[in-house]
């Protein structure tokens, strides 16, 4: 086991109140909401009509480019209706509403399911691709794609992405303690899919128990390594952990693959083993349920398109004394306008605050911990008076695009100025503006 | 249920404005303390008569450019107040004191466009239209009480060297037992403020390396042609403004630039110009006008000088 250390972000409280909760499995509700569009790319195409019966694992949504995932039911009944809904960031989208009727009747896989040993490169791109596995440690890209990176850049190095670095999010957490082989040969299989020499299990300090178990597991593995990282805020962004682990950097605009490195988070190897070996494709995703008010602070193993209010009932929280309900942790997630909203791929958790304060805003001091808290270097006081100025071919040269948005230069700010909400606000205007040319 | 919806994060770091001006004045305290010790009850006096006009300009001001006036409490116009008077002689009129801190707070301050929008260190600002204003007052100095010297005006350090070179010892420098303004008397007292700061991280550690050290190797490599003519370095590290400057002056946020290459810049400018000033000009001290001077740079430097992005092209 190697430790290493990101040198910026920061070191937000944790409040990892559920680390200690087994992952239970959350009881079939009566109805689930499955949008088609849940990943980076494309919404996909609608296979399904109302009144059709589903199947557990049928394919009703079918992946529309090379950019796009399918989606599938994850219960038996019912289509009611195809309508529109609310998506936890905001915008709507297509979604299949299913009424659940019963105990799970399985489709067949629309791939071939076989012994691991016999599985080529191929093989593992139809399956994930079949299965609908997208990133779920929030970006959501389909992870077909990811491990098909173009033939001019050789990937390397795998990094198996246990970071977790979100304070209070656990369901990557306990994914590792209670599935550590099954993350682990999923991490193999993808690593000989795209012919990396090594592979890293990065866990963060705050986690030692699971980078404990994977080193038990890797120790006499050939080309395998557990790097225990310090925890910090936010190392498990791809860009930060190729920097930290591999000390390279991915260069503005450019993926991991520029790099010859492929980053795979904990949560996506699992939904890769269930699809490989058991054939069933990505329908469910551990939530972590948790926050101020919450009673019982859980790990629940959810159907998606679950309702995030009978999690947040299950979990004893606290509705009425609720201020925000965030979809994901507190430094990247989404506020929602209500908890009537399903659980997606991406939802990693519901967060709920109750004690949130309008801070005072003041003018920009200059004090630069923005510029040096921020992971990509970027020179954020700068960015932002351009982006108030609308001068958006300086902020673009600053490094508009380049930003991730974690929060970082907000969470820092002592003016308390709302940074990201300018950068995204910037996005938005520059998108818009280009969008009409 | 009444839920709140706004952009991530939703959680907020434990720093703030008014938190980092605290600080700040906190960790003059100790030197603003010992000039009372030093200088009697009259410190005291320049002190709360100069941070009283900061703070009563501060609040008309606010008022008269229809701002938020509760702005006034953020502790900037407090800490401005302060820092004048740490710059001003003991024996200084308490009218004078006034005029300062109003000029400081209105003109390099409020017109600029208040908190954040000024580009000159308002204390210093202030301090140098007190200079060229009242010459006479600004550069007669009472004797320090420690130093049990019985005359009515004395020379500073740095004025005894260039006028009459005489060296000051160095314990007296680092003790504080020897006369000049409020607060640049005790160079430890000031380190132990800087060094808090620091600790703390509300100042830049670059700032005090690049300013004392750039200072200690230009007189050091005047020194070591001819010692005869040249004072120490130690001898110029310790005495005059130069802590007061580099700890608390020169790393105000605002007027300091953001990058790593602009503060070396900056700093190392600001000990360039302190020993040219001090060794080749016509006054004994050249703390003020050398932040001043680097102060104006901060825009341009601002502008032109940021750091490479993770993955940029070198």
């Amino acid at each position: 086991m190697i430790e290493l250390a990101m040198r910026r972000g920061v070191h937000p409280p944790e409040g990892k109140l559920s680390a200690q909760k087994p992952i239970q499995d959350f009881p079939l509700p009566k109805q689930v909401v499955i949008p088609f569009s849940q990943h980076a790319g494309k919404p996909a195409t609608p296979l399904v009509k109302k009144r059709q019966k589903v199947k557990t694992g049928e394919k009703i949504g079918e992946a529309s480019g090379f950019i796009s995932a399918p989606v599938h039911s994850s219960v038996t009944g019912t289509v009611k209706t195809l309508e529109t809904v609310l998506l936890p960031n905001g915008s709507s989208a297509l979604a299949a509403i299913i009424t659940v009727e019963g105990e799970d009747q399985w489709a067949e896989p629309t791939w071939p399911v076989k012994e691991l040993s016999s599985l080529t490169p191929d093989d593992l791109r139809t399956i994930t691709r079949e299965a609908g596995v997208v990133g779920l440690g929030g970006a959501v890209f389909p992870t077909s794609v990811k491990i098909s990176p173009p033939k001019e850049y050789p990937i390397d190095s795998v990094i198996v992405n246990g970071a977790e670095c979100e304070p209070y999010l656990t369901s990557d957490h306990r994914l590792m303690l209670e599935h550590t082989e099954e993350i682990f040969q999923a991490a193999q299989l993808l690593k000989m899919a795209v012919g990396a020499k090594r592979g890293y299990i990065a866990v963060e300090d705050n986690k030692r128990d699971a980078a404990e178990a994977f080193d038990k597991l890797v120790r006499g593995v050939a080309d395998w390594e557990v790097v225990l990282l310090r925890t910090r805020y936010p190392q498990g962004a791809e860009k930060s952990l190729i920097k930290v682990i591999l000390g390279r950097e991915v260069p503005v605009g450019g993926l991991p693959f520029h790099v010859g490195a492929l980053v795979q988070n904990v949560g996506t190897l699992y939904a890769v083993y269930e699809a490989a070996v058991k054939g069933i494709p990505l329908i469910k995703r551990v939530v972590t349920v948790t926050g101020e008010g919450v009673k019982e602070p859980s790990n629940f193993m959810t159907r998606i398109g679950t309702s995030a209010r009978e999690l947040l009932q299950a979990a004893g929280a606290d509705l009425e004394a609720a201020r925000k309900i965030i979809f994901g942790g507190p430094m990247m997630g989404m506020a929602v306008k209500s908890p009537d909203i399903p659980v997606l791929k991406s939802t990693s958790g519901i967060l709920i605050l109750s004690s949130v304060k309008k801070e005072r805003v003041f003018p920009c001091l200059y004090c630069g911990k923005c510029v040096y808290a921020c992971p990509l270097k970027i020179t954020t006081t700068r960015l932002v008076k351009y982006i108030q100025a609308g001068m958006w071919d300086q902020a673009k040269a600053f490094g508009l695009f380049n930003c991730m948005e974690c929060g970082v230069c907000s969470y820092v700010c002592p003016a308390n100025i709302p940074l990201v909400h300018w950068i995204r606000y910037g996005k938005f205007m520059v998108r818009m503006m280009e969008a009409k040319q | 249920m009444n839920l709140i919806v706004s952009s991530s994060p939703h959680i907020h770091g434990k720093d703030s404005v008014p938190k980092i001006m605290l600080h700040v004045i906190l960790a003059l305290l100790p030197a603003a303390a010992a000039s009372i010790y030093f200088f009697g009850i009259r410190a005291l006096w320049v002190m709360l008569v100069s941070i009283a006009t900061a703070e009563i300009s501060e609040y008309l001001f606010l008022l008269l450019r229809k701002k938020d006036t509760s702005a006034a409490l953020d502790g900037s116009a407090f800490l401005t107040g302060l820092l004048l008077a740490l710059t001003l002689p003991p024996s200084i009129n308490l009218s004078m004191v006034a005029i300062g801190a109003a000029v400081a707070i209105i003109i390099a301050k409020q017109m600029f466009g208040g908190f954040g929008a000024n580009i000159f260190n308002p204390a210093l600002v202030g301090r140098a239209f007190l200079q060229a204003a009242f010459p006479i007052p600004m550069t007669t100095w009472v004797a320090n009480r420690a130093a049990h010297i019985d005359a009515t005006t004395v020379a500073t350090p740095l004025g005894g060297f260039k006028f009459s070179h005489i060296l000051t010892a160095h314990k007296d420098l680092l003790l504080g037992n020897v006369a000049g303004s409020l607060g640049e008397t005790s160079a430890l007292l000031l380190l132990l403020g800087g060094v808090y700061l620091l600790v703390r991280r509300y100042i830049d550690w670059r700032i005090p390396v690049g300013v004392l050290g750039s200072v200690a190797v230009f007189s050091g490599i005047l020194w070591l042609a001819n010692s005869n003519k040249y004072p120490d370095p130690v001898f110029m590290l310790l005495a005059g403004g130069l802590m007061l400057g580099a700890w608390f002056m020169a790393t105000d946020p605002v007027t300091s630039p953001v990058s790593p290459a602009g503060i070396w810049i900056y700093s190392i400018g600001i000990g360039f110009f302190v020993v040219l000033i001090r060794v080749f000009g016509g006054m004994p001290e050249g703390v003020m006008y050398s932040i001043l001077i680097m102060n104006s740079f901060v825009p341009l430097m601002d502008k032109y000088l940021r750091q490479r992005m993770l993955g940029e092209k070198k």
